[in-house]
């Protein structure tokens, strides 16, 4: 007994608890249910388009069909590997600041940041070949090439365009987040930089690493949902 | 602030530092509360003046004061800015601010720094608002139904949806601090079962903050995207549907609702026990009915779609859902009313707001039951009736509550008290101004009055000059409190810690607070409303 009370005075002198906190384990439990809670509002947040691109999806089923086919599969692919790379770079970074353990955490933050970045490039690459291709919904959206790959479906133009609003609503939301996360980190690069981790003090480190999962999540499910709608050939 | 010499010999959270800057970057959640006050209050007026202007107009059955197309942005506006920068903020982020950490005995909400930030979107998101407005506003209604607002109007309708959008993650921030101090902060001994009902209503609140204003944000990005890049979403000339849009927007705008009424049931939880001096019956029935609402808001959203072309099926089970709705809220009803059953009442200002909180609260949903009922709605809707049902719930339930617990809690937040006569005065101008107000509404409503016209037949006229009589005396109303409380800042009387006689653990600390709240952190050995083990106060403070 006197022992945990001598750790908790000891926790109650720790310079990262804040004023407001009784002590370490307080503040590490309120931390990270705020960050739960917020991953339930961005839940949410996807929520409502995800909705809106299964209305869509099952009502214009072959221009989503048709639409899907004409995205790079491969470079989807690859970006799923990726961000699957820096998922694991991440939960060995937490488990490495909570062991203390400074360079290891340094370089499992570097590798993360440049595997988020490389996502970015390669959907930048997807991007530009639906700009190229007049996809991007607007007054220069054009399918005559989807529709001229699959000659005995009549696709109408405005159901296409949903398709691609969509995609790129989606995949710029995911993006959006994945920019967020990458500053998320550079924050958190710094903080190890400094040696602010440790056994009882790594709290940023797990609820960054909370967020920067639910944002794989998130890609896990638009992969399937954007790329893989249906592979077989379309007449 | 101008705070009297006789109070600075105590420190409190308002004389621990001076300055601007000491406000504008406070992490203290009562300073933030003070912050919300001053800008909700703002809005609160504007919103006001909006409501002025449409009574106005309809004082005579000719279109005469403004033009069609001002009067569309009138009402749009005035629904916005009383719904988005008054009601919903109203109660969580000014009472609710202040009260939650003090209730459950913790120095500050678990994240203050994203308190602070929460007002701060508030405040942008406002003034992008103000900017919108004065720009030429918006005219789609405060619900933005495509694809008018998507395709045809000409207004303003990016910089409104963008400000509402950005107003949103103040309330989800606002939420999000709430839930996990109130899960997290509870000071020692303060079980589930031993919470105040108004920190039960506002954790209610918190889950609606988080679960559905994500859903108005994506709604209405949506929306700016539609109209910013031409897509096509929500536009039925390119597949797009616009019963979608309307889905999106109500399962949050339903819910929204019960945003705005939670918080005054949990102050009127407060309020009609300390007023009557005994236990609040059945504790247990009134925190969970507060969850029951939360819960079953969220499935009773496309009521608002009956006549506008969802299955019949769909609607038949939409109107069963709103229904059970009138379970917990005649729960909380029946629970005050029998609280007050054989209790000591004492009328002061708070209870009589919560009095009129209780009666009008009541008349609003019994009539909200006539809406979901399908046969009736189809007669009724798009007509004052529905205008009427919602102010009853909103005006008379919501801001009834807000203004009671503002009295109710005013001695505490400034050491001072209001003064007792002005304030049952204002009381009962408001009662009487709203009844006249709202209630010919119903009437012009069930005669078949369509909402959201600018001209009438005559044959309507004195049932709209009662409303707009009844609207001026509202509006009376509400600048009485207004002058007689700054008033009391500086000559109200000094209230004491505990000039009610109030249980709860605010009431244990010094009027005004520290700025940590309590000297130390208290241990809870008792029940919530335990007010027959504390004296009533010896002396009913008069002005």
């Amino acid at each position: 007994m006197a022992e945990t009370s001598a750790l908790a005075t000891q926790e109650h002198e720790h310079s990262d608890l804040q004023h407001h906190f009784a002590d370490m384990e307080q503040q590490k439990e309120a931390s990270t249910l705020g960050m739960w809670v917020f991953l339930g509002t961005e839940i949410m947040f996807f929520g409502g388009m995800f909705l809106a691109y299964l209305v869509y999806r099952l009502k214009y089923y072959n221009e989503f069909a048709t639409g899907s086919q004409s995205i790079d599969i491969w470079l989807g692919t690859i970006n799923t590997i990726v961000l699957i790379c820096s998922s694991l770079t991440v939960a060995l970074g937490v488990k490495a600041a909570q062991r203390g353990k400074r360079k290891l955490l340094i370089v499992l933050i570097i590798l993360t940041l440049i595997f988020g970045l490389a996502f970015l490039g390669i959907k930048g690459i997807e991007w530009y070949q639906k700009y190229q291709e007049h996809h991007v919904p607007g007054i220069s959206f054009n399918i005559s090439d989807i529709q001229a790959a699959h000659p005995h479906t009549p696709l109408n133009p405005g159901h296409a365009q949903l398709y691609f609003s969509l995609y790129f609503a989606l995949t710029g939301l995911h993006a959006l987040h994945m920019i967020i996360g990458i500053g998320i980190f550079l924050a958190l690069l710094w903080m190890a930089w400094k040696g602010r981790f440790g056994p009882d003090y790594y709290t940023p480190m797990e609820i960054g690493g909370l967020y920067w999962h639910f944002v794989d999540i998130v890609w896990i499910y638009l992969f399937p949902l954007l790329y893989l709608i249906d592979r077989k050939h379309i007449p | 602030m101008a705070t009297p010499a006789v109070q600075d010999e105590r420190p409190n959270y308002l004389n621990s530092t001076h300055g601007i800057r000491s406000w504008l970057l406070t992490t203290d959640h009562k300073r933030i509360a003070l912050l919300y006050l001053m800008s909700v209050t703002f809005f609160f007026f504007i919103g006001g003046l909006f409501a002025l202007l449409i009574r106005l107009e309809l004082l005579t059955p000719a279109g005469d004061l403004v033009m069609a197309d001002t009067y569309n942005k009138l009402f749009t506006m005035h629904g916005q800015i009383m719904v988005f920068f008054f009601l919903i903020p109203s109660i969580p982020a000014i009472l609710g601010n202040f009260l939650v950490p003090m209730m459950i005995g913790a120095k500050d909400l678990a994240f203050p720094k994203i308190n602070l930030l929460s007002w701060y979107i508030y405040i942008f998101a406002g003034g992008l608002m103000l900017y919108c407005i004065v720009t030429g506003g918006v005219d789609t209604g405060w619900t933005f139904y495509t694809p008018f607002s998507t395709a045809f109007s000409h207004t303003q309708v990016v910089e409104a949806a963008l400000a509402i959008f950005i107003n949103g993650f103040s309330s989800i921030l606002t939420g999000l601090n709430f839930v996990v101090t109130i899960h997290r902060m509870r000071a020692p001994g303060l079980t589930w079962r031993r919470l105040p009902l108004f920190i039960w209503s506002h954790y209610a609140v918190s889950i609606i903050f988080l679960l559905g204003t994500p859903v108005l944000a994506i709604t209405l990005l949506l929306v700016f995207f539609e109209r910013v890049f031409n897509l096509g979403i929500f536009d039925p000339t390119r597949g797009g549907d616009p019963l979608l849009f309307q889905h999106l927007f109500w399962f949050y705008s339903h819910p929204a609702v019960y945003i705005m009424i939670l918080p005054s049931m949990g102050v009127v939880s407060e309020i009609v026990p300390c007023f009557s001096r005994k236990r609040i019956f059945g504790y247990e029935f009134v925190a969970m009915s507060s969850i029951g609402i939360a819960v079953i808001g969220f499935l009773v959203w496309a009521h608002h779609m009956f006549v506008a072309g969802i299955s019949l099926y769909a609607a038949l089970i939409f109107s069963v859902l709103s229904y059970l709705v009138a379970v917990p809220s005649a729960i909380k009803v029946f629970n005050w009313t029998a609280t007050m059953y054989k209790g000591s009442i004492s009328l002061d200002t708070p209870m009589l707001y919560a009095l009129g909180f209780i009666g009008l609260f009541t008349i609003g949903g019994l009539t909200g039951l006539f809406l979901a009922a399908l046969g009736v709605d189809v007669h009724v809707h798009d007509t004052y009736f529905v205008i009427a049902h919602f102010h009853y719930v909103m005006v008379g339930g919501a801001v009834m509550g807000y203004m009671g617990g503002l009295h109710f809690w005013w001695p505490k937040m400034t050491g001072r008290m209001y003064p007792e006569i002005w304030g049952k005065l204002a009381a009962v101008t408001i009662f009487l101004g709203f009844n006249l107000t709202f209630f010919p509404q119903f009437i012009l409503g069930y005669l078949g009055m369509p909402r959201r016209y600018w001209e009438y037949p005559p044959e309507f006229q004195v049932w709209n000059v009662l409303s707009t009589a009844g609207a001026s005396i509202l509006a009376v109303g509400y600048l009485l409190p207004m002058v007689y409380m700054i008033w009391s800042l500086r000559y109200g009387k000094i209230a004491g810690d505990n000039p009610w006689g109030a249980a709860g653990l605010e009431w244990k600390t010094q009027s005004p607070p520290i700025t940590s709240n309590f000297e130390v952190t208290p241990e809870v050995t008792w029940e919530a409303y335990n007010y027959d083990e504390i004296p009533a106060p010896e002396e009913v403070p008069v002005g």
